[in-house]
This record gives C-alpha cells, structure tokens and sequence, in this order.
C-alpha cells in the first residue's frame, strides 16, 4: 500500500466551491424557468379566466357589441382541423418511424430520409402555410379549414416520425432480440413487442406534439384563416379556429370586449394543454407496474 | 474430435457441429476457425475470458446476428445435419428448434400466460384449451407454475428477477425448440435464484440439448457434462467438464479455470 503522505494532496476547498457554483447556476435557471411558467399562467388566468363562461364557449362569435357573443365556431373549428391532421399526419408518420427503425439503420437510404425529416423539422411554420397555399388555396381558389389541416399535418409528420423512432431505438436491444429468438419476424417484434413496452411514452410523446402543433398560428394565417360561421363549410371555406382568432381579437381590435374574449381563448388553450400534460402523466405512472 | 475422447458406452449423437468458423464485426475478426462437437442431451458450458467471443459463438447458433448489417459469419454451422448458415434454411423455423435465453431477463410487456403463449401461438395453431395447457406445461417445465399459478393474468414484469428469468426459459420451451442456448443466464440474478435455475436446467438435459456461457466456474462444473474453453476467438479446448476441471492438458485452460487471469 502506498503512503498517502507521498504525494500533494488536493486542496478540497475549490471542489466544494465548484460544486456550490454549480449547484447555484442549476438551481437559478430551475427558477428562472418555474418563474416564466408561473408568470405566463398568471397573466393568461387573470385576464382570461373572467370571461369563460356557458356564452363564451358555445356560442359562435358576432362583431362586437352584438350579444350572445362566444367561441364555439372557433373550438369547434380547431377541433375539426387538429383531428384531420392528427389522422393524416400520425398514422403515416408512426408508419415511418417505424419502418426507420427496423430497416433504416446504418443505411444510406435511411440516413437520408432522417436528414431530410430532421430539415423538415427545423423549417419555420411559415413555411408549411405558403406552401399548403401555394398547393391548395391557389389551385383550388379557395381558403379552408381542410387546408389548414394539411399544414398542421406537415408539422406534425417530422416530430412523430422522430419521436417514434427515437423511442423505438430507446428500447434495449435484448427485447427486440429475444422476440426475434423466439422466431417473430422483425416487423412483428417492432410492432407487438418493442412499441407495446414503450406504448406509454410513444402516446406521451405524440400528444405533446399534437398538441403543440395544435397552437401554431402562421400556418393558419394562410389556409383556414377566420370566418364567423360554424366551420359546417370545413372542407371548402375559411374556418374559424382558436389561434387565429387570439391573434385578431387581441392585436387587430380595437374593442376592449375582444381584448377579453382573446384572452378567454388563450385560458381555454392553456387549460387544455395542462390538463392533457396532467392526465397523460396520471396513465403512464399507473402503466409502469401494471 | 469429441467422439474419440468418450468412452464407447457413451457415444453420443452430435447435434450441434461448428466447422471451421470464422466471425467478422465488420473488418474485425472476433472468432478463428472454431471446431466444436456439441453432443445431444448434455450440457455443454462456454467458458473463458471476458471478450473472448463466447456470446458470438453463441449467437452464430440461431442466426441472430444477421439483425446487423456489419456482422457475418463463415464456416459451418450443423444441426441435424443441415448447415444453418446456408441461406435456403428458413431462419424462423431456425428460431423456433433453436431457443435463446439471454443474460438480462426480457418478459415481455403483458401477462405472465401471454408471455408463454405468444410463441407458442406464433408456431403452432392450437385451440383454446390446448394453449391453457401447453403455458401450464411449460412452466411447470421451468419450475414456475407453483409461483406463478395465481397471477397467471398479472404483468410478467411484476415478477423477480429470478422468476422472470425462469419465465423467459418456458416461453422459450413452450415454442418446443430441441436446443436451449443460455447467455450467462444467472449473471444478474442473486445466489438462491441462481441455484434453482441450475436444476431446472439439469432437469431440461433429457428434452433439450443445452449450451450454456457462464463465467461461474463452480456453475460450469456443477452442471454441465462438457466444456469449452475460449481463448482470444479460438477454442483452446473441449473435453468432458470432469477432464477440463481436474486435469486440463493446455496450459491456459489450467490458468483461467484455476483464476490466475480472466
Ligand atoms: N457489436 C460488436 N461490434 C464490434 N465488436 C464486437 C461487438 N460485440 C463484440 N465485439 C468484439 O468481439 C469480441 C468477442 O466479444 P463477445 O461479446 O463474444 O465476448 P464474450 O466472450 O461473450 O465476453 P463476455 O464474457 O464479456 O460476455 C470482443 O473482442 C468484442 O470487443
Ligand atoms: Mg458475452
């Protein structure tokens, strides 16, 4: 055994205060963070949380002053156009990320398809909504919310598709070895084995991206814009929806009535989202030890 | 080779024969020219050396490797007869005969009965009440059913480690393979567990025929009826475990059993 006397010891001051340093860095930004969040919720709960009520949420919306004044079109018409794209966009992009993960390691044809679904990924929303425009609105001579459905769909492609096989590749090797051993094939052993272990996260992460995708405003701009009517014209006409009609009634109107009900709308966004967060977090804790 | 150290009472059926097999991960070669005779209902254990190539002796067996690109295998590998390397011979149907329990045990996500009857029903196309008693069978094969006989509809994740593990080795007989190939099957699992897997084993030696890589000496000679010793990707030497732990005729064999290295 060595004597410990033989070589200089390092003083433990500085690792200490390192580590202080560090855990204060850490600790500002948590804060800095929890912070944000608080003040956003807070400012969207006292200027919105006011006007909710069983008008606002089920009557359609009217030009100021008019009464009986409400949303509903505009939740209806998200509703129609966020589920359209959830059904064009995450079956074929599951598919994708799917078929990446069993055939498309170290391959080049699969780098390829990763490179441009990480471009796709990183283009500016804006982007989805000139181009759904250029394709649909121009051609057809018409805005609609089936349009904005598109763009959304065109957002939401690259995430699921990265998402589903991240968390595929996520899953030991050795459960989707020892399904093989027993004689699945490989898309077999994808599918009912190695998506079933992970099934929890794989629906955490595709309603985070829904959702998320559910709040983009540009792409909008450009397809479904704004109408005052029931979104019942949903494939052939504008359509009113949530975040279109934030950004009108709050920075495009002068009427303090308007103000309030934009406000009222993002509430009713960021209580969602909350409340999906929530219930998601509650299903995938009780499936852990099921 | 092995057929001339037996004596005559014993002469055994061969079931497994490596010949002149050689194993690239991409340009690097990780095994040389391995011969092996794996004779029929015995346990054969794969000693050696950490990094040795025991596992990708093993995973040459039932084809496995082929799920990466880079790998490749040449040389022989016979069962009954048939090279298993040749690409003609059907890999599932491989899968099926050739079973493979692996060092971490992998229930899947879903009940302890459909854990064993999801194999079983991917080969076979049985009626309700002969799939109840094929998951029976099998896990009473793999001395489970007692442990597990009331939460047959519980999570196959909610058990031990040591029961998981006995649970991968029914839904692996269930399938009704010949061969069971074990990767350091009791490595992450605690002593008492250990012992009972061992049984079970050395009651599975009149149905299967078992090969088993371990790094636990006293297992090796505990259990199996030969041995194999790997060294740097080449076999040093087989002979019966008796031979191999009292009187090793190479050098290195002697050192690694003895624990001077490894
Ligand atoms: N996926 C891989 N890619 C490249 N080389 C590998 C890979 N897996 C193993 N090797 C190499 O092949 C050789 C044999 O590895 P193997 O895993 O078969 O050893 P082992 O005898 O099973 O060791 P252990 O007792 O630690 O499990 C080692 O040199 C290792 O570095
Ligand atoms: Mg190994």
């Amino acid at each position: 055994m060595r004597e410990t006397d033989d070589c200089i010891r390092r003083p433990v001051f500085f690792r200490k205060l390192l580590n202080a340093v560090m855990w204060l860095l850490s600790a500002a930004g948590v804060a800095l963070a929890v912070f944000c969040m608080l003040w956003i919720l807070w400012s969207v709960i006292r200027n919105g949380a006011g006007v909710i009520g069983l008008d606002f949420l089920f009557c359609g919306s009217k030009p100021p002053g008019e009464p009986d004044n409400g949303v509903g079109n505009a939740i209806l018409g998200t509703v129609f156009i966020t589920l359209t794209a959830v059904v064009i966009g995450v079956p074929a992009a599951f598919a994708g990320g799917v078929g990446l993960a069993i055939y498309g390691q170290n391959s080049r044809i699969g780098n390829l398809i990763r490179f441009s679904v990480n471009v796709m990924m990183g283009l500016p929303s804006i982007l989805a909504g000139v181009f759904v425009y250029a394709l649909l609105v121009v051609t057809t001579g018409h805005r609609s919310g089936f349009a904005g459905s598109l763009s959304l769909a065109i957002i939401l492609f690259p995430v699921v598709m990265r998402t589903t096989e991240d968390m595929i590749l996520m899953v030991p090797a050795a459960v989707h070895e020892s399904s093989l051993a027993l004689g699945m094939t490989r898309a077999r052993s994808v599918l009912c084995i190695v998506c079933r272990s992970i099934k929890g996260g794989l629906a955490t992460g595709i309603l985070l991206a829904v959702a998320r995708t559910a709040g983009e405003t540009a792409p909008l701009l450009f397809t479904a814009l704004w109408s005052d009517a029931w979104p019942w014209h949903y494939f052939t006409q504008p359509t009113a929806n949530l975040p279109v009609l934030i950004n009108e009634y709050t920075t495009n109107s002068p009427s303090e009535e308007m103000h309030a009900m934009g406000w009222g709308a993002a509430f009713l966004i960021t209580i969602t989202l909350l409340l999906m967060n929530l219930a998601l977090r509650f299903i995938c804790r009780e499936k852990k030890h099921a | 080779m092995l057929e001339t150290l037996l004596s005559p009472k014993e002469k055994l059926k061969i079931k497994i024969a490596a010949r002149n097999l050689s194993f690239f991960y991409g340009d690097h070669q990780a095994l040389f020219d391995n011969n092996l005779e794996i004779p029929e209902n015995r346990i054969t254990a794969v000693i050696g050396p950490s990094g040795c190539g025991k596992s990708t002796h093993l995973r040459i067996y039932n084809r496995i490797f082929e799920l990466y690109r880079e790998q490749r295998a040449e040389g022989e590998v016979v069962i009954d007869g048939v090279n298993i390397l040749d690409r003609n011979v059907d890999v599932l149907e491989l899968r099926r005969k050739v079973g493979m329990i692996f060092q971490r045990p992998t229930p899947f996500p879903m009940s302890v009965f459909d854990n064993v009857a999801y194999g079983m029903r991917l080969h076979f196309k049985l009626r309700k009440s002969e799939i109840a008693e094929r998951v029976e069978s099998a896990l009473r094969g793999a001395s489970l059913w007692e442990e597990v006989k009331d939460k047959l509809n519980g999570s196959g994740l909610a058990l031990s480690g040591g029961q998981q593990q006995r649970l991968c080795i029914a839904r692996t007989i269930a399938a009704e393979p010949d061969i069971l190939l074990l990767d350091e099957p009791t490595s992450a699992i605690d002593p008492v567990a250990t012992l009972k897997i061992e049984e079970l084993l050395l009651s599975l030696r009149k149905r299967f025929t078992i090969v088993i890589v371990t790094h636990n000496m006293q297992q090796a000679s505990r259990i199996s009826d030969f041995t194999a010793f790997f060294y740097k990707g080449r076999i040093v030497e087989h002979d019966t475990t008796t031979k191999i732990f009292t009187n090793p005729s190479n050098k290195k064999t002697e050192e690694y059993i003895t624990g001077r290295f490894g």
